[in-house]
């Protein structure tokens, strides 16, 4: 059973993705977004880690991407680059694909190699990871979350118009 | 395999619960408004001249919007338009499978949860399901190709991304009170006594969360007051373009929120299936007498208690759907923003405060 869904949801998963790269309508690529994230939320269920599957699937599946389809359905946004810039563009991106696709691999050996020495518990208890981020890993959640408000101001200072005197 | 044929009926005896009195919160709504303006209401159903105060009419209802014509606009995304309906009414529905409907019941040496899916962090799953319903409605809206049912949709996101955030804020007052995200054991900490004999449940050890909360629910339901997304007197709604029973599957997912918002309340604030006083083995009074009962009188009581419950609050959000007007625009957005949110956020100093006393 848990092979089957681990199939399921890998193939609709990659397929998601693909969908998402192909279509040229922004809203449908969102929306394919949208599946691929939730897939990955019943990825991290199936390994026994239900909390990250349901923040997984709040937060991108829910709160993010619902604001950014939000947007694309509001400003019809033009189809794509015009075709003279599109050259440089192509060999920019296989550029950065070759290098994330290395990246890709290393991480992939160093994560199998790790795998084989420990077993897998169950994983990311809401209790160890709120433990976590208040002990070991105090200073980068509390920088994370200085980012965070800086961008929000920042969006709120762009948005607001400067009145008019 | 008895374990399956257990999850099995378990799952179909929830959705039929669930469905059943979805289909019954239509009736009940449609006579309270008619008591509420003076009016009769639905009484004519019958089936072979045996009409019991209309009761029949959910199914006359049901069996008209099956063969009505569904009606797809030559301009619309066909593929969402079709899909939109469903998903609203899929991430409602599947929310019912992790609420706790009583405790344990024990048949020939087993042990049954009443409760489909015991999922540790059952809490969030929920808020999970109900945020992902967003997507309904904003697809409805979108694919539909229409500027009513664009500007509808759009509301609706807006107003349910505004207050979700208030709903999930509300409720961390309430984790921090019973330390657990698990729906089931949420209900447990509240059987136990605050001074011996005030039952411990959520409405009296978080009363500003419970007002927050059922506000916040209140906007999630879609209705009037908050039915700016519906806007059912001038038909600027999401669902503008549907017609037949894909428009009946909108209307059912509003009467299952409504639902889905009630047995939220109930589980987290008023003690689920709790009944004061009641342990296992029979009632014990704070005043020293006891009461002992067997096994299955407590299940019962526990599970009726869960309905009634339940069904006091299906009826008072209708009673607040047909007693209030609406708001505008800019007081829905203030009341979340600048009301909801900081009260929820004093709300979490509060009960750290008062916790660490």
């Amino acid at each position: 059973m848990a092979h089957f869904l681990f199939f399921l949801l890998a193939i609709v998963c990659i397929a998601s993705v693909l969908g998402m790269i192909i279509s040229k309508n922004q809203a449908y690529n969102a929306l394919f977004l949208v599946l691929a994230f939730a897939c990955m939320g019943g990825f991290f269920a199936l390994l026994d880690a239900p909390f990250i599957a349901v923040v997984q699937i709040i937060i991108y599946a829910g709160a993010i991407m619902i604001l950014f389809i939000f947007v694309i359905m509001m400003i019809n946004l033009r189809e794509g680059l015009p075709p003279e810039r599109k050259k440089w563009t192509l060999y920019f991106a296989l550029g950065i694909a070759v290098v994330l696709f290395v990246e890709l691999i290393l991480t992939m050996k160093s994560a199998f190699s790790s795998l084989k020495s420990g077993g897998i518990e169950k994983i990311g208890s809401p209790t160890d990871i709120g433990r976590l981020l208040f002990t070991e890993y105090l200073y980068p959640f509390e920088i994370t979350s200085i980012l965070i408000i800086a961008a929000l101001v920042g969006a709120i200072v762009l948005v607001k118009k400067r009145d008019k005197e | 395999m008895s374990e399956t044929i257990i999850i099995l009926i378990k799952v179909v005896c929830a959705l039929v619960w669930f469905l059943l009195i979805t289909l019954y919160l239509t009736w009940v709504e449609r006579k309270e408004s008619a008591v509420i303006q003076d009016r009769i209401g639905a009484n004519r159903a019958s089936i072979l001249g045996i009409r019991i105060i209309g009761l029949f009419q959910p199914f006359a209802d049901a069996i008209k919007m099956i063969f009505k014509e569904d009606f797809t606009p030559r301009f619309s995304r066909r593929f969402l338009h079709n899909l939109a309906p469903f998903i609203s009414f899929f991430f409602v529905a599947i929310t019912i499978s992790a609420i706790p409907f009583g405790d344990v019941l024990r048949i020939g040496g087993q042990e049954i949860k009443l409760q489909v899916m015991d999922i540790n962090v059952g809490l969030l799953f929920v808020l999970a399901m109900l945020s992902l319903g967003i997507y309904g409605i904003i697809l409805s809206g979108w694919s539909s190709n229409n500027r009513y049912a664009l500007i509808g949709g759009m509301r609706g996101a807006a107003q349910l991304i505004s207050y979700e955030v208030a709903l999930g804020l509300s409720l961390i007052g309430l984790i921090m009170v019973y330390p657990s995200l698990n729906l089931s054991t949420i209900v447990h900490y509240q059987g136990e006594l605050l001074f011996g004999w005030l039952p411990k449940w959520g409405v009296f050890l978080q009363p500003l969360g419970l007002l927050i909360f059922f506000f916040a629910a209140l906007a999630e339901t879609k209705r009037i007051p908050f039915d700016l997304p519906e806007g059912e007197n001038e038909i600027v709604g999401f669902f503008t373009e549907y017609s037949g029973l894909k428009w009946g599957l909108f209307m059912m997912t509003d009467f299952m929120e409504v639902l889905i918002v009630s047995t939220l309340l109930t589980t987290l604030f008023f003690g689920g299936w709790q009944v004061p006083w009641l342990a296992a083995d029979g009632f014990h009074f704070p005043w020293g007498s006891e009461w002992l009962l067997p096994h299955g009188i407590v299940v019962i009581f526990q599970v009726a208690a869960f309905n009634i419950k339940v069904f006091f609050f299906c009826w008072l959000q209708i009673l607040i759907r047909w007693t209030y007007p609406r708001f505008r625009y800019d007081q829905v957005m203030d009341l979340g923003w600048k009301l909801l949110i900081p009260l929820s956020l004093a709300n979490i100093v509060a009960t750290a405060i008062l916790l660490s006393i």
